[in-house]
């Protein structure tokens, strides 16, 4: 790089890294990007396959696609809680990948779980890459310094199909979060703050990179939560830089390079972060030290507020419907709202910190008797790891449910869903109507905060207990 | 694979005067276990169908084939079961504001315009809609307009997917083309990087 040279965002080195060189033939055509990792789930591939098939055509790289069932697998072990359709996807998934020689993380084998926990665990998710799954909530790869976003099953089909994508170039949009995170404030409540400023579409069209010191203090659980959420404000991708955080957490990893390769990996990973004289075309600036536990009161996650707030007043038509859907009165302190459920899972808040943090608030302390609470680890490894540190006792003596990996009621395809009318303290990532139930009336927020209100029976703040 | 070309959507209007309609009330989670890309018609707005005056309820937006929605519309998820289940009602294309870009990217794959206007042109289609439900839209892809009886809008489509449309082509089809470069791509990606056997 010469002086005069503007530097580059991480975001940009990545896009560059993977543009096919000739993949372009006419000047208005997008750039045609290479993908190194493919991840493929159950609800999205399908028709993926089926079209790949219908065309004659096969899988090109099917030694960088991998497959797990996690969208509607049963919790409660084994296949018997699942309904026929449940089955009957799961048993195409398993046809589909023996045909075209795609390693299955199927239900019962001990590496299963939800595609965005196993692809970091194995150490397939490193810095550099550019990562795709059928699922939204791809952009949890993004914590590694990794390109990562979620397409439709049509783009599934052309990745099986050719490895790569057209894409257009989008604009670089800088969150820098700066200061020491108070007491009981989590990475969730980073992103929830982060959602609550921009809305549920202010990153729509960009690539964000998460910076400043909050987010390099962040463990890579955190940085997964945080990047897990960059959708839910609309961003295409969130990605955080890597550094020796990002190394030690991958160094040994089953797929990570090793050896004289580790050394090479390290020296170009080392080069991925955003130059100091780049330029982003945007940037959000969060001050650490004004942030708090969060609860979103509506029916999506912009519609958010400190837990020692109360439900605001109505501003839109949006706002109105949603306080009618889930029943509440403006002005009520959050600290007033029963709960009837708690759910502690989903590709945001599943990973062993999550349920360490979650377990820490409970201390001896049981469930309150009127809420049912289900603790889902993320993965068979994370479910693992819990026991073999007591955790499932712990819970379970408390009067949690311990259920088996998958991402159960964070969207309720298993039978793991609310009634209606039920109202539930989630760890997960949407607080869509209905989305975990149809009906049911969902508060997001971080895995202490969702534990303090099963033990008091509604919604609380957790630096009351601790 | 054959696809149809499309220069020119026209037809009624259905109005959701809605903002940021997330694909998991377009189409239901319980709809998603199915493995064929066809048949979701019938649950297009599943539990908004409940609510009695829901536009899919009125008559008068029978046989409408442009929805016309309020912004950030296709937020959340990445299920094609979304534009899959508005094609199957038999809408031809969706105009908002703004879409979610992933929706956005799956309407055009699945032959749905998704066509973005300003808010108080979305207002304006919206309120005409419900005034006059029988009023006609020509969506005319070549020129990028929206016309109606005494106006015509203009919106932005990416020339790619402009391409794309007109000419009926597989996307696959088209990269294909590139497998001499995705080839030699393939020779100098680095060594450290993994692969999942």
């Amino acid at each position: 790089m010469t002086p005069e040279e503007p530097g580059r965002t991480l975001a940009q080195k990545l896009w560059d890294a993977h543009v096919v060189p000739g993949g372009s033939s006419a000047e208005d055509e997008p750039d045609l990007l290479y993908v190194d990792l493919h991840l493929v789930h159950e609800v999205t591939s399908p028709q993926a396959f089926e079209g790949l098939r219908m065309a004659g055509r096969k899988v090109r790289r099917p030694d960088l696609t991998v497959a797990t069932m996690d969208h509607n697998v049963p919790t409660r072990g084994g296949l018997r809680a699942a309904d026929e359709l449940s089955r009957k996807q799961m048993e195409v998934l398993r046809e589909n990948c023996e045909r075209e020689g795609i390693p299955l993380h199927q239900i019962g084998s001990r590496r299963q779980g939800i595609v965005h926990v196993i692809g970091p665990e194995l150490g397939l998710t490193q810095p550099g890459m550019l990562i795709v799954c059928g699922d939204s909530h791809t952009s949890t790869h993004g914590a590694f310094g990794a390109l990562a976003f979620g397409i439709g099953t049509s783009e599934v089909e052309l990745v099986l199909a050719t490895q790569c994508l057209p894409q257009r170039r989008l604009r670089d949009l800088a969150v820098t979060v700066d200061g020491d995170l108070p007491i009981g404030v989590t990475a969730k409540d980073v992103v929830l703050g982060v959602i609550a400023v921009t809305g549920t579409s202010g990153g729509v069209g960009h690539l964000v990179e998460y910076r400043g010191s909050t987010i390099r203090a962040l463990s890579m659980e955190g940085r997964m939560t945080v990047c897990n959420m960059s959708i839910e404000w609309g961003a295409k991708a969130g990605m955080i830089a890597p550094d020796d955080t990002t190394f030690a957490y991958l160094e040994k990893r089953p797929h990570a390079p090793k050896a004289a390769a580790w050394q090479r990996a390290l020296d170009y990973w080392r080069s991925l972060p955003t130059d100091e004289t780049a330029a982003f075309d945007e940037e959000i600036r969060i001050d650490a030290r004004k942030l708090t536990p969060y609860v979103t009161w509506g029916t999506n996650p912009g519609q958010v507020v400190p837990v020692t707030g109360r439900v605001p007043q109505p501003h839109s038509d949006t706002d109105a419907r949603a306080l009618r859907y889930m029943d509440l009165q403006p002005g009520t302190a959050i600290a007033d709202i029963a709960i009837d459920r708690v759910f502690i899972g989903s590709c945001t808040n599943a990973r062993l910190e999550d349920l360490r943090a979650a377990a820490a608030v409970i201390q001896g302390r049981h469930v309150h008797p009127k809420v049912r609470a289900l603790v889902v680890p993320g993965s068979t490894s994370v479910k693992r790891a819990a026991e073999d540190e007591g955790l499932d006792l712990l819970f379970k003596s408390a009067g949690f449910e311990w259920r088996s990996a998958g991402c159960s009621m964070c969207l309720g395809m298993n039978p793991d869903i609310l009634a209606p009318g039920e109202r539930c303290a989630s760890t997960s990532n949407r607080n869509f109507e209905g989305r975990q139930g149809a009906g049911g009336r969902t508060h997001l927020m971080s895995p202490p905060m969702a534990a303090a209100a099963a033990i008091t029976g509604h919604l609380v703040d957790v630096r009351e207990l601790v | 694979m054959t696809v149809q070309p499309i220069e020119k959507v026209a037809g009624t209007m259905a109005p959701l005067d809605r903002a940021d309609v997330d694909t998991d009330q377009i189409i239901p989670k319980q709809f998603l276990k199915r493995i064929e890309r066809t048949g979701y018609g019938p649950f297009l707005f599943f539990d908004w169908r409940r609510e009695p005056d829901f536009f899919l309820n009125q008559s008068r937006f029978d046989g409408a084939a442009v929805l016309v929605a309020g912004a950030n519309f296709g937020c959340g998820s990445s299920r094609e079961h979304a534009p899959w289940a508005i094609r199957d009602a038999g809408f031809r294309a969706v105009i908002a504001p703004s879409f979610g870009d992933i929706f956005r990217a799956n309407a055009f794959k699945t032959g749905i315009l998704a066509v973005e206007l300003s808010a108080s042109q979305v207002q304006h289609l919206i309120d005409l809609a419900n005034e006059e439900p029988s009023a006609r839209l020509e969506i005319d892809v070549r020129a990028q307009e929206v016309r109606g009886e005494g106006f015509a809008y203009r919106f932005e489509l990416d020339p790619f997917i402009k391409h794309m449309l007109v000419n009926g082509l597989d996307e696959i089809g088209l990269v294909e083309q590139h497998g001499a470069a995705i080839g030699s791509y393939e020779q100098h990606r680095p060594a450290w990087l993994p692969s999942v056997r």
